[in-house]
């Protein structure tokens, strides 16, 4: 091999290398601290599956013992939260670091959003203070007092943000639907406040038409709450009976939907191609709320060349009667 | 007064008659969901949609009557068309309707027990009844049921394309309406053929 062509193969190697690690740290500073995950692992090798194991010294032998599965952290999806860089002691007791734990932080108080997120200019653009304010006035809130707290629909474990990350509506539609349905689609996990059964939702909405269509294109939230700009999700849900039930707040040029499941959409073409609210039309489509301009003006100059044919016909047949 | 034939039997008046009304109360419904809005709230969404697909089921019933009509009468003939020199019948049709009718003339293809629709007549109904009709029975029902129609066709959605073919078709049909109506008024009197609609007998 000639000579310049052997160094231009070691330099071009060499830029390789070079390219590779700098895009392996960049990856390594969106995941969670090396140290929090070696220290997280010894908490997940027990609250990671459905059974532990631990030495009894009472009967001396080890022991396979069944977990609390609601105490069981799925590691994968924690791994995605919005808190996957978090190390458990930085919101549990470190004395959970003891084994077996103590009987007494059973009663460890549990942080609210607030507590990290409130006053917190990292989290500013989510303005949590406004959502407590809306939590607050919300239905859950108001019925269920202290009770409700923000971990019933936002596991800490497992929550992340959706509405701007995920690429398909119909995902984002699906993550945010199944947090709602978590406790109104199954009856022990809303009789944890109540002892009423939780209503059918199939029959509380059998006014809507295609239903199933309904459920898989728009969030819950989309009727059940009231839209407030200040804040990226709407966290004021609604009585029942003050829930949208006019089609036409949606399947209208003004459609509540870009204000509230497309608004991190809506900038981008909002009138593409001469639809209107187009940024609708990539994965859905609204009667009513996706006209589109140019067709709206050809059928009126189409129909208004026929009414005029139409006129002139007959006063030309009046006259020449 | 002019000599009077039988054209229309009992059934194909009933049947034109429903297939009239249900086109105007879809073309109204249509519209209604079409351009909803909460400030000018001409009818109740909900309504609108209830009320077009028992509306477009219906008249889906009454297609297929008209087709059995066709099929166990003779009344098929008439939508025959002679393609040789079918072109210039509709010129000369044509012709009659924007000058000739002013002048006086008589008309070129007159109404006979064998022809019961000029050129011009037979190419718009066969337009409508046959091309457009089926179109916008096909995409009507898919849009009843949402779930048949293919999700995604080369990243614009399915559903999309479908109420836009069915508003489309929708659209000329209701053309098709408005010039059928004015056309009807043309005839011994102005009333003459909707009296023939309603007796049968064309005068």
């Amino acid at each position: 091999m000639k000579p310049f062509l052997k160094k231009g193969l070691i330099l071009s190697s060499i830029c390789f290398l070079l390219l590779y690690s700098l895009q392996s740290l960049c990856q390594y500073k969106d995941e969670a601290p090396k140290k929090n995950v070696l220290a997280n692992q010894e908490c997940l090798k027990c609250h990671g599956g459905h059974f532990y194991y631990y030495y009894n010294d009472w009967v001396e032998k080890d022991v396979r013992e069944r977990m609390n599965p609601h105490f069981v952290i799925d590691s994968t999806k924690f791994y995605k939260s919005n808190h996957k860089t978090f190390a458990c002691i930085d919101c549990h007791s470190y004395e959970y670091e003891d084994f077996p734990h103590s009987g007494s932080l059973r009663m460890e108080p549990i942080y609210s959003c607030l507590d990290c997120h409130g006053g917190d200019e990292n989290s500013a653009e989510f303005n949590f203070e406004q959502i407590e304010e809306n939590f607050i006035n919300s239905i859950h809130s108001s019925k269920h007092g202290d009770n409700f707290t923000c971990w019933m629909c936002h596991d800490p474990h497992t929550y992340e943000i959706s509405a701007r990350t995920k690429e398909s509506i119909i995902d984002v539609v699906e993550y945010s639907n199944n947090i709602c349905l978590n406790c109104h689609n199954n009856i022990e996990e809303f009789q944890i406040l109540t002892d009423s059964e939780n209503p059918n939702i199939l029959d509380a909405h059998d006014w809507l038409p295609n239903q199933s269509i309904h459920f898989r294109s728009v969030r819950c939230i989309e009727c059940h709450t009231e839209i407030n700009d200040s804040i990226l999700v709407a966290h004021k849900i609604l009585p029942k009976d003050q829930a949208v039930q006019n089609c036409v707040e949606c399947h209208s040029t003004n459609s509540l939907l870009m204000a509230s499941l497309y608004k991190f959409r809506r900038k981008e073409n909002r009138n593409a191609a001469g639809f209107i609210n187009a940024a609708i039309l990539k994965e859905a489509y609204v009667i009513g709320a996706n006209r589109n301009i140019y067709l709206n003006w050809a059928s009126i100059a189409i129909f208004g060349f026929v009414i005029l044919g139409i006129c002139t016909h007959a006063i030309l047949r009046i006259i020449k009667k | 007064m002019g000599v009077k034939i039988f054209l229309y039997p009992l059934s194909i008046r009933i049947w034109h008659w429903l297939n009239a009304v249900l086109c105007l109360l879809l073309i109204i419904t249509g519209i209604s969901m079409q351009y909803s809005n909460p400030e000018y709230p001409f009818m109740r969404f909900d309504l609108a949609v209830t009320l077009h697909n028992i509306f477009g089921i219906t008249l889906t019933v009454s297609y297929v009557f008209f087709i059995i009509i066709n099929i166990t009468t003779n009344n098929i003939k008439f939508y025959k068309v002679q393609l040789k020199g079918f072109k210039n019948r509709l010129i000369t049709q044509s012709k009659y309707y924007s000058v000739g009718i002013f002048k006086g003339q008589k008309t070129p293809f007159p109404i006979s027990e064998k022809r019961k629709f000029n050129p011009l007549q037979k190419f718009s109904y066969i337009l409508v009844m046959y091309v457009f009709f089926p179109l916008i029975f096909i995409t009507g029902w898919a849009l009843i049921f949402p779930e048949t129609i293919i999700h995604d066709v080369f990243g614009i959605s399915g559903i999309h394309l479908t109420d836009l073919l069915h508003v489309i078709i929708g659209f000329f049909v209701s053309v098709f309406m408005f010039v059928h109506i004015y056309f009807c008024t043309i005839g011994t009197s102005i009333g003459s053929n909707f009296k023939a609609m309603l007796n049968g007998w064309h005068e």
